[in-house]
């Protein structure tokens, strides 16, 4: 299933004209002299016996949490890929060039940065890391908006960027970057996994009431579950925008059932949708009738930290995730194994995807055989692989997204234990979750198909 | 109509989560002339004592159960209440159940102690200090706490819920003569409000009808006269000060079922505070609850779909924007006494 694509001379010299190119227009702080130790043709090239992988997480603000269970993923991933451990998800992986000897015979080390979950704070450690501990390579997150500002450091200083838990389009979209890779889905996937399902079980007639997190995740999930959903005969009758500092929405709950609405689609993350969905849950909407159907609640995205902060009232509503623990294929089944032998609870979907980010990175080295940033791109690109525990995935080329089957899940009514909250109720086959590249809910403001641009090798 | 009475009574729950720290906010300043910037940080000590006696009460030992299996095909570790063991399963369920309203026992004494430590270890020293000093060792002191809590309860939200006979909604508009639906208000928001009424006046009805509280207000007006009359004002001083980290406690103990805790949720509420007891009149208590009330319903008109159309981003402002009104109008806020902090 795993594809090489070997270096051309062709692509070679266009990632050394690109360089070139690069280098005219990049920050003087990511080429001076004191800094830019790329004296192999690219930046932060591994000198010794070890490379540096940079892990930005978030380790204090309110993705702590989240930020804990990616780094102990990534730990994992260390782990594994210098041959500790059962090896994971490496003796699932379709790609068989890891080998348990480190990245290219180099033993792997890790560095890490508090993102704090702001992207000013990020963009800082990412550069720390960058600058003064030479990683070759910057991963992580749990937040669009530090996605799209790491990102767009990592494309100008010459770094590839693997993102973490980053679900609004534009990551992939408008702000997409040749040095950038996302493995999670997105917006649109959601919205276009979720629709069918929803309809399903409530009706192609619905009355939907959104509210939505002011700033770009909010809107490119509002507008990829409204334009998913209207498309089925359902009716958006409002879409309020909520302060991301809200913590009581409930004078925004308050309204919605004077509008004549009978579903409620809150497009919060973290913090904001335990609060908009425990409001909504007080407020008794879901023991309402409206227009002569059971009132419903809609959560797009659904992490298990998310569903353990909401507790009981996750129970029956549909969202959608990335990955879940329960899975039956081996390689879920192989990350569940050694994450919960080793930390003693199964990994959530951030802790998922971000070890699957480090397998890629290391695996895409290893086959283009350079840890050349413009190598690395051109490994992953277009690559299909599997036993990862999505099924058969594409990263595909044009954007670097991964394309893959996208869960539909709901809160359980009985969960066992409290990780054990959410419950698969459809895998969406990715036929049905895949776009052009050039999608409007991709373009920018304008409605113009941004360019991915050309890699960046930094030196 | 219908939606300017739902948020009036949104703004009356919100009013009173306001009005109790203001109320405690101004009985600190009051007394001892600091301004607390940890205040907030009592709020959510109060919201973790709730979650701290969730898990004791909750504390259990482990049953295997060999037809089910955990995660990782192991037989399934169920959890077991050592409460089940104690006083059998219903009763234990039914003490787990009013977890939250029983914390209330627990967080007053802990909240007067845990505001008597601070004030004697920490706060004492800055008396004679600036304001500056002031804020800047309590603000600190509201870092250190929050971390602490970070620490120990990790920083996602921790659920916890209202007595399952307060779950569901009251249906204002039937009562009132318009459609079924129309104005519905949670029950526990009822109780909430409720118990701030109560909190308040029983703090009022301290302050005023009882000796030592005629002693702390005495002191407030003149606190040199009444230590000339012998009366050992700092120690009562003192104890208001555990007695406002109580009520800001309490705020925090019966908020938990409205919003999950977390480690951040005293800064959400602790400068919205401040603007309500600048805008109330620094050191009135009176002005403190009416402005706390006054600025909890503006905001809740503010966030209305309908003034939002008009005025994008209101609800945001709306505080600040008060706040400077009512200064430019009223320098010394709308109940506030002439003196204070005008040195």
């Amino acid at each position: 299933m795993s594809e090489r694509k070997d270096l051309t001379r062709r692509r070679v010299l266009k990632a050394g004209a690109t360089a070139t190119a690069a280098g005219a227009v990049t920050p003087y702080f990511f080429t001076s002299p004191a800094l830019a130790d790329g004296h192999e043709g690219f930046r932060n090239a591994p000198k010794g016996d070890t490379v540096t992988l940079g892990f930005n997480v978030p380790q204090s603000g309110p993705y702590a949490d989240e930020g804990a269970d990616e780094l102990r993923a990534y730990e994992l991933a260390v782990e594994h890929l210098n041959g500790g451990g059962d090896g994971g998800m490496m003796g699932t992986f379709s790609s068989k060039a890891l080998k348990g000897n480190g990245i290219l015979g180099k033993k792997v080390a890790y560095v890490t940065g508090d993102t704090q979950t702001k992207s000013d704070a990020a963009r800082a450690s990412a550069r720390s890391m960058i600058e003064k501990d030479g990683a070759i390579m910057i991963t992580g997150g749990s937040s669009s908006g530090v996605a799209v500002a790491v990102q767009a450091l990592c494309q100008e200083a010459g770094i590839i960027f693997m993102a973490g838990l980053t679900h609004s389009n534009d990551t992939t979209g408008k702000d997409k970057k040749a040095n950038g890779f996302r493995h999670f889905f997105n917006s649109y996937m959601s919205g276009a996994a979720l629709a069918p399902v929803l309809a399903k079980n409530y009706g192609a007639d619905r009355k939907a009431y959104h509210l939505t997190a002011d700033y770009n995740w909010g809107y490119t999930t509002e507008q990829a579950v409204q334009e998913s959903t209207e498309a089925l005969g359902w009716e958006t009758v409002a879409a309020v925008k909520t302060p991301l500092t809200q913590t009581d929405f409930s004078s925004y709950i308050a309204p919605v059932l004077q509008s004549g609405a009978d579903t409620l689609v809150l497009n919060h993350y973290g913090g904001n949708m335990v609060n908009s969905l425990t409001n909504a849950v007080q407020f008794g909407l879901r023991d309402k009738q409206v227009n002569g159907k059971d009132f419903q609640i809609v959560v797009p995205l659904y992490s298990r930290l998310m569903a353990k902060g909401a507790g009981a009232n996750v129970k029956g509503i549909f969202g959608s995730t990335n990955w879940h623990w329960s899975l039956p294929d081996e390689g879920s089944k192989a990350f569940v194994k050694s994450f919960g032998t080793k930390y003693g609870f199964p990994p959530s979907q951030a802790a998922h995807t971000c070890y699957v980010q480090t397998m890629l990175y290391a695996d895409a080295a290893e086959r283009a055989g350079t840890f050349n940033p413009c190598g690395i791109v051109e490994a992953l690109e277009g690559f299909e692989f599997d036993g990862l525990g999505n099924g058969k995935t594409l990263y595909r080329a044009e954007d670097h997204q991964c394309f893959k089957d996208v869960l539909v899940v709901k809160g359980k009514e009985n969960p066992s234990s409290e990780f054990d909250l959410l419950e698969i109720v459809e895998v969406t086959p990715v036929d049905q979750v895949t776009y052009a590249p050039d999608h409007p809910q991709m373009r920018d403001a304008e409605g113009n198909v941004v360019p991915i641009g050309t890699c960046n090798p930094g030196a | 109509m219908e939606a300017l009475i739902l948020q009036v009574l949104n703004g009356l729950d919100k009013g009173s989560a306001y009005a109790l720290i203001a109320l405690g906010l101004t009985l600190i300043f009051g007394t001892l002339g600091v301004v607390n910037f940890a205040h907030g940080a009592l709020f959510m000590i109060g919201a973790f004592c709730a979650v701290t006696l969730n898990r004791l009460l909750t504390l259990s030992h482990i049953v295997v159960d060999e037809t089910q299996k955990d995660f990782l095909g192991n037989p399934l570790n169920v959890e077991v209440p050592y409460l089940y063991d104690f006083f059998g399963q219903a009763a234990g369920d039914v003490i787990i159940d009013w977890s939250v309203p029983i914390s209330i026992l627990v967080a007053i004494p802990v909240m007067m102690l845990i505001g008597v430590a601070m004030e004697r270890g920490l706060i004492k020293h800055f008396y004679k200090r600036p304001h500056a000093d002031q804020i800047l060792v309590t603000f600190g002191l509201a870092i250190v706490l929050q971390e602490i809590i970070k620490y120990f309860y990790g920083a996602n939200p921790i659920p916890t819920p209202a007595p399952s006979a307060f779950t569901g909604s009251f249906d204002f508009g039937a009562a009132l003569g318009f459609d079924p639906n129309l104005i519905i208000y949670p029950y526990w928001r009822l109780v909430y409000f409720a118990f701030a009424a109560v909190i308040i006046g029983a703090v009022f009805a301290f302050l005023q009808f009882t000796t030592f509280g005629m002693v702390v207000r005495a002191g407030m007006q003149d606190r040199e006269t009444v230590g000339l009359l012998g009366i050992h004002i700092d120690r009562r001083f003192t104890i208001m000060f555990g007695l406002a980290a109580a009520v800001a406690g309490l705020a925090g103990v019966m908020y938990t079922p409205i919003n999950s805790p977390n480690y951040h949720m005293g800064m959400d509420f602790l400068v919205l505070s401040f603007v309500v007891v600048v805008v109330g009149g620094m050191g009135s208590l009176g002005g403190a609850v009416l402005a706390g009330f006054l600025l909890g319903v503006l905001e809740s008109f503010a966030s209305m779909g309908q003034v939002l159309e008009v005025l994008p981003g209101l609800n945001q402002v709306i505080l600040y924007v008060v706040a400077i009104i009512v200064l430019l109008t009223r320098p010394r806020g709308l109940m506030g006494r002439r003196g204070v902090m005008e040195d």
